[in-house]
């Protein structure tokens, strides 16, 4: 039975149903109902919820949550997940799984409060310090939003690593029927790393200082190899109308949606064009990319920003056809008819 | 290392200690004090001076910031 | 013959990278004393400092965490809600605590955390080879300090259990130090007592440990300890500065 939910409850209600069992949140627009969400429904579950006092305490609170052996989250906007960033790359030094959620805004700085894609540079190529990657999943409608908590879950799980969902201000604010569907909620991956007190076996502990000569190299060494893993076999897509069109729309999230119905408005026009939308920002989609510059004759990336997946989709073309870009930073969303000229143009 | 039966006994664990001497200052006996000898660690460390006078009241073990001393004691 | 002082379970036998007459070692002992005394070595999870202790998870014979600079209270918060029936406390240093982690500190204490902190003064910061700390008496020469600190400049050294005093959420708070026998021995009450009241879902305690830092404040042994019993003690008085149960 479908039900009309916004983006941020349908994301929390995933989360929930996905076995969140802790959520820790500091206040800031455009999430707040996801955290007013969880304030109420995670203490009707009898699970954890703790407004902190800083994204900074939130994303510790989160670190220490998992380290403890818990499907442990927290959420944000981009403000407050550069203030995570300290967090994150200690988690990912540490090999900690957990889902962080960022309803994207404008920036940079304090920025507006309207949807933006600004923060893609920050999710997908490390965000902190170190050479680390987070996975990051793109969720474009209400449904996915309830949907892909599980998976953040389950990824972060069996990789050991944390998984971010990287959303925006629009996709978090709309109303839209779902369903909610069952997901996912068991513990994947093995737990011999988990801190619960050494009963009936030898202490553990969890560090990201790793100080003994060659030590560290080894770990990156470890991290480079379990990434390379990742980029193998986690690239997810979805693909619209990319069979032999002349022309491949690449964009996520939001962008997405203005992409599909520009997409429809150019073929009505007589117009060969598909639409390929990332699910995983990183691992960023290069080889079903990749595959169409063989039929395709240019590829136009649509953001919300001034330009940084387009990088991505560069590298992924490698040359082989042109890459053409439109975008708007700042809070501003291309329509359907900026798309539209953008692809007669070319 | 067992010390010898009916024998008050300090065990100093010279790889452990640092020479700070806090133990020194501490044992009401004097009956400590800084070798001549280094450890691998490249530090002079404490040995007891009169075993006999050792009663094993253990104040050198409480001031031990490196857990480098033992204490026996007859039962 | 009977062993009567030896290296409690909770230590592991690995040599400490301290400097000689640091108290760290000697706060660790106790510690790993209290948790055997109490039993719930099985059950404790520790959370280690940025800063001199930064390797304590190598000492303690029990699981530990790292926590990044300051954020161990949030840490702690993390596991303590995830798992209430575990005994979970940090140890961090003054600028752990009082400087870059201030924020998590008042409001672990503030929330009324079941947590135990053990919180090593020894006003200045080591690891980075001796450095102003917020608890830094007026006057004191450090490397960032080098004329002394000026209240004009550096304000003044920060007395955490007074401060935390003042939040309704803290149960038990006493200052304490390591600069001779009988103190030492104050100090290994304190902290149990911290850690029982832990057990007992008593609400969050701090115990302030007053710890000579020789080669830092470029003064002898004996220097130092005569340091911390005439001027810390001064600025930081040693004692119970709150206990609800009391």
């Amino acid at each position: 039975m479908k039900k009309l939910m916004k983006g941020n409850e349908a994301l929390g209600e995933g989360a929930i149903k996905a076995g969140c069992a802790a959520y820790f949140g500091y206040p800031i627009t455009p999430q707040n109902e996801l955290t007013e969400y969880m304030s109420k429904r995670m203490l009707e579950e009898k699970r954890v919820f703790l407004q902190s006092e800083s994204e900074l305490a939130a994303i510790n609170m989160v670190l220490g949550a998992s380290a403890a052996g818990v499907k442990a989250m927290t959420s944000s906007s981009s403000p407050g997940i550069s203030l995570k960033q300290e967090g994150l790359s200690y988690m990912a030094g540490c090999e900690l799984p957990a889902l962080i959620v960022n309803v994207q805004r404008g920036g940079p700085g304090l920025g507006n409060i309207a949807g933006s894609q600004a923060d893609y540079f920050q999710a997908t190529k490390g965000g902190g310090h170190g050479d680390y990657h987070l996975i990051v999943l793109a969720p474009s409608s209400v449904q996915e939003m309830f949907e892909m908590p599980a998976q953040a879950f389950a990824l972060a799980e069996k990789y050991r690593n944390p998984v971010m969902i990287l959303a925006d201000g629009v996709v978090g604010q709309i109303l839209e029927p779902m369903e909610e569907v069952k997901v996912d909620s068991t513990y994947h991956g093995d737990r011999s790393w988990v801190l619960d007190g050494c009963q009936g076996r030898a202490p553990r502990k969890i560090r990201s200082l790793l100080m003994e000569e060659g030590a560290l190299e080894e770990h990156n060494i470890k991290l480079q190899k379990k990434y390379k893993v990742i980029k193998e076999q986690e690239q997810r897509c979805q693909k619209q109308n990319t069979e032999k069109a002349d022309i491949i729309l690449v964009a996520y999230g939001t962008s997405a949606r203005v992409c599909y119905s520009a997409m429809l408005a150019a073929r009505k026009k007589g117009l060969s064009v598909g639409l390929l939308r990332p699910l995983t920002l990183w691992p960023f989609p290069v080889k079903a990319i990749a595959e169409l510059t063989g039929t395709a004759k240019a590829f136009l990336t649509v953001e919300m920003s001034a330009g940084q997946m387009v990088e991505d989709v560069k590298l992924a073309v490698n040359g082989r056809k042109p890459v053409h870009f439109y975008g708007r930073a700042g809070g501003g969303m291309p329509t359907e008819e900026e798309i539209l000229k953008e692809i007669e143009k070319i | 290392m067992k010390p010898k039966e009916s024998m008050p006994k300090i065990v100093i664990y010279e790889q452990k200690c640092k020479g700070c001497e806090l133990c020194v200052i501490t044992c009401p006996k004097k009956n400590l004090r800084l070798g001549q000898k280094i450890n691998k660690k490249g530090y002079h460390y404490i040995e007891i001076v009169d075993l006999e006078k050792c009663n094993s009241c253990g104040l050198c073990y409480q001031v031990c910031p490196d857990v480098a001393i033992e204490i026996w004691k007859d039962k | 013959m009977k062993k009567v002082y030896c290296k409690p379970e909770s230590m592991t036998d690995i040599e400490h990278k301290y400097c000689p007459g640091c108290g760290h070692g000697l706060v660790h002992r106790l510690v790993a004393e209290v948790i055997d005394e109490l039993g719930v070595r099985e059950r404790t999870i520790g959370i280690a400092p940025v800063g001199c202790a930064v390797f304590a998870y190598d000492y303690w014979n029990f699981d530990v965490t790292e926590a990044p600079h300051g954020r161990p209270p949030a840490v702690a918060t993390g596991i303590k809600r995830v798992l209430p029936d575990r005994i979970v406390f940090t140890y961090q240093g003054d600028g752990d605590l009082a400087a870059i982690g201030m924020a998590e500190t008042v409001h672990a204490a503030n929330r009324g955390e079941n947590i135990t902190v053990i919180f090593i003064n020894n006003a200045i910061y080591g690891m980075t080879t001796g450095q102003m700390a917020p608890t830094t008496l007026l006057g004191m020469k450090t490397t960032t300090t080098p004329f002394g600190r000026d209240k004009n400049l550096a304000g003044y050294p920060i007395k955490v259990c007074e401060l935390l005093a003042t939040l309704a959420g803290t149960a038990y708070l006493e200052r304490c130090a390591v600069n001779n026998v009988k103190n030492i021995i104050n100090t290994k009450k304190a902290i149990k007592k911290a850690f029982e009241m832990q057990k007992e879902n008593k609400g969050y305690s701090l115990i302030e440990v007053l710890s000579q830092c020789p080669p830092n404040w470029g003064l002898s042994l004996k220097e130092s300890l005569k340091f911390v019993q005439e001027d810390m003690t001064k600025q930081f008085p040693l004692g119970v500065i709150k206990d609800i149960y009391a």
